[in-house]
């Protein structure tokens, strides 16, 4: 399959690129990759990348350095619904080990692990910026916070009947 | 009650919005800047004593006098919402709820310093923030404070918002820069300054969220009134976001008055601690400022009350106190962990670390996994001193400041609770079972001599 943007998506590149001064289209290159991250699937794989190289107008090396140094764009395949369970100082006193345990153990999987069904993926993250309420996780462009066992769980029965 | 510059309208119902914004005095101070002179609006921001709101504490009068203003070349101010520091959330708040606050310091800023193109360099996590600031430059720009000749004052100005993609180290000035200019989040080496060769190699200016919200009341009561808010050279008002064991986790604005004691305790602020439990140490100002115990904390080595400031919190420097930084304040109850809290730090720093000095790439990873294992009960005793070793040959070593940042957690952990530290050596079986717990952590201590190079 041919990869390329939608219709839609191409304009929204287009306005992004047009916040910078002319020749600077390379300053655009982390808002596209989230965009392409979202268009393609959760994850990129190196013929995304070229692709943004390619739409960006630079070399490939230039987006996989890039692509590979973010935290946020994924580089394997990943389930439909990441938890990004933080793990960092505040939250570790507010009790996330007792979370990612839980989640473990409830979906059979370790750390950085897809569950069998292709639902979820577990990722401990550093710090991200909800100290005042932990413990939380990330769950695409939104956040869970004053995460419980009885949340985590109705949460995961709630994306299972999304999906 | 301390004075409220900031959050002062923060309850009124859809403050989010350009309408309740705008009835409630929103933009009138942009207005009232546009009719003054750059060099006037320069001159409030001086006189107001006003330093950035980030962690570094720089007057940011001051930066802006250092930009360049070469002819012909554009300059650029950028404001760093990338806000990642372990126990930082202020920023966010405000982006959340009170974004145009934050639009209006900006266009009062922008003319100020000649920025026709201004940034919003935004964690990538903070995904629904960006749409908030996205809307809010929407309402802003309909209205008329942006685009081109801004309420007929000749000025254009356009502002960005800009998502990163999860790097602490973006948070650094020059690493910012970089990232906006799409490359790896890499600090730069200094000199050149943002200010002479920043954004595309222009002169730019790059402030935090708060400092730059904090010139709308700069302009409404004027650099003399804010200076005067405070003591010292802790003018006006600060944003606190509290979190760890306290009753009341959040963001509280401060007007740098009250003492450590108050913030905790009272109901206007943190609350207390959860379950009647004792306070046992607290790190004031984020995660890389040093974690002081519960005495050292409430009072200076010299036995004074100690206030939230600036320089009351750094009183007694390294070896007695710590530091306001960004205003993320953690607190542990007795209940926790001193060396299992270090270990979540010391792996944030090597998680983050850009990779770019090898003192910080090697040092970070090290420090990780001494620690896990003395957490873990494996560690040795020379294991104590290896970890302060590393964190010297780190501090100082680095092009930015995160080697610095990796450093002091560490080290202030082994200075002041270096017992518990041997205990979990000590007791390799019994740490895994409980915690060392309060022991003499609140009790009055003498000052204990740093240990040599």
């Amino acid at each position: 399959m041919e990869i390329q943007f939608s219709e839609a998506t191409q304009k929204r590149v287009e306005k992004i690129i047009a916040r910078y001064p002319e020749g600077k289209q390379k300053s655009a290159l982390l808002p596209v990759l989230h965009v392409a991250q979202e268009e393609f699937g959760g994850w990129l794989d190196v013929p995304h990348l070229d692709y943004v190289a390619k739409v960006l107008g630079i070399l490939p090396v230039e987006v996989y350095e890039v692509a590979s140094f973010y935290t946020m764009f994924n580089l394997n395949p990943v389930g439909k619904y990441v938890l990004e369970v933080c793990q960092t100082g505040p939250c570790m006193l507010n009790g996330s080990d007792k979370i990612i345990e839980h989640i473990k153990q409830k979906l059979n999987i370790k750390e950085g692990e897809t569950s069998a069904d292709g639902l979820f993926t577990l990722k401990p993250a550093e710090c991200l910026g909800a100290c005042g309420y932990a413990p939380m996780m990330q769950l695409g462009k939104t956040y869970r916070e004053f995460l419980t066992i009885e949340k985590v769980d109705e949460l995961l029965e709630e994306l299972k009947n999304l999906a | 009650m301390g004075q409220k510059l900031l959050l002062k309208n923060i309850d009124v119902p859809g403050i989010r919005y350009y309408q309740a914004y705008r009835e409630n005095g929103g933009y009138n101070n942009a207005a009232k800047a546009l009719k003054m002179t750059t060099d006037e609006i320069l001159e409030e921001v001086k006189t107001s004593g006003l330093r950035g709101r980030g962690g570094a504490g720089f007057p940011t009068g001051m930066k802006w006098s250092f930009l360049a203003k070469p002819e012909g070349i554009p300059r650029h101010l950028v404001v760093n919402a990338d806000e990642s520091e372990p126990g930082t959330f202020k920023d966010r708040f405000l982006m959340e709820f009170i974004p145009h606050l934050l639009i209006e310091g900006m266009l009062i800023s922008s003319f100020c310093l000649g920025s026709n193109a201004s940034y919003i360099y935004i964690r990538g996590e903070y995904a629904w923030v960006a749409e908030i600031l996205e809307e809010a430059i929407d309402e802003a720009r309909e209205n008329g404070w942006l685009g081109k000749n801004i309420q007929g004052s000749g000025f254009d100005c356009e502002i960005y918002v800009q998502r990163g993609g999860g790097a602490y180290i973006c948070g650094e000035e020059t690493a910012l820069l970089e990232s906006l200019e799409g490359k790896r989040g890499n600090p730069r080496i200094k000199p050149p300054f943002p200010a002479v060769k920043g954004l595309w190699g222009r002169p730019t200016v790059v402030n935090n969220v708060e400092t730059i919200a904090a010139v709308v009341p700069i302009i409404e009561i004027g650099g003399e009134a804010y200076s005067k808010i405070g003591v010292g050279r802790s003018t006006g008002t600060k944003l606190i976001s509290a979190c760890g064991n306290i009753n009341k986790p959040g963001v509280y604005e401060i007007d740098m008055t009250i003492t450590v004691e108050e913030f905790i305790y009272s109901d206007e602020y943190c609350g207390g601690i959860p379950n009647g439990k004792r306070l046992k140490a607290c790190i004031p100002g984020g995660s890389s400022v040093p974690i002081v115990p519960a005495n050292l904390l409430l009072k200076t080595i010299d036995g004074k009350p100690r206030y939230m400031n600036y320089e009351s919190l750094s009183d007694g420097g390294f070896q007695s106190g710590t530091m306001m930084g960004s205003g993320g304040f953690i607190v542990l109850d007795e209940d926790q962990d001193v060396v299992y809290h270090t270990y979540t730090l010391a792996r944030f720093y090597r998680h983050e670390s850009c990779g770019q000095c090898s003192p910080c790439r090697e040092g970070t990873g090290w420090m990780e996994k001494i620690l896990k294992r003395i957490h873990e009960g494996q560690g040795k005793m020379s294991d104590i001193d290896l970890l302060w070793d590393i964190q010297r040959k780190i501090e100082g070593n680095t092009i930015c400041p995160l080697g610095d940042a990796a450093a002091w957690p560490v080290a202030a952990a082994i200075r002041h609770f270096r017992d518990e530290f041997e205990w979990h050596v000590l007791n390799p079986e019994e740490c895994l079972t409980r915690n060392y717990g309060l022991a003499h952590y609140a009790d009055p201590i003498e000052l204990k001599e740093e240990p040599a190079n």
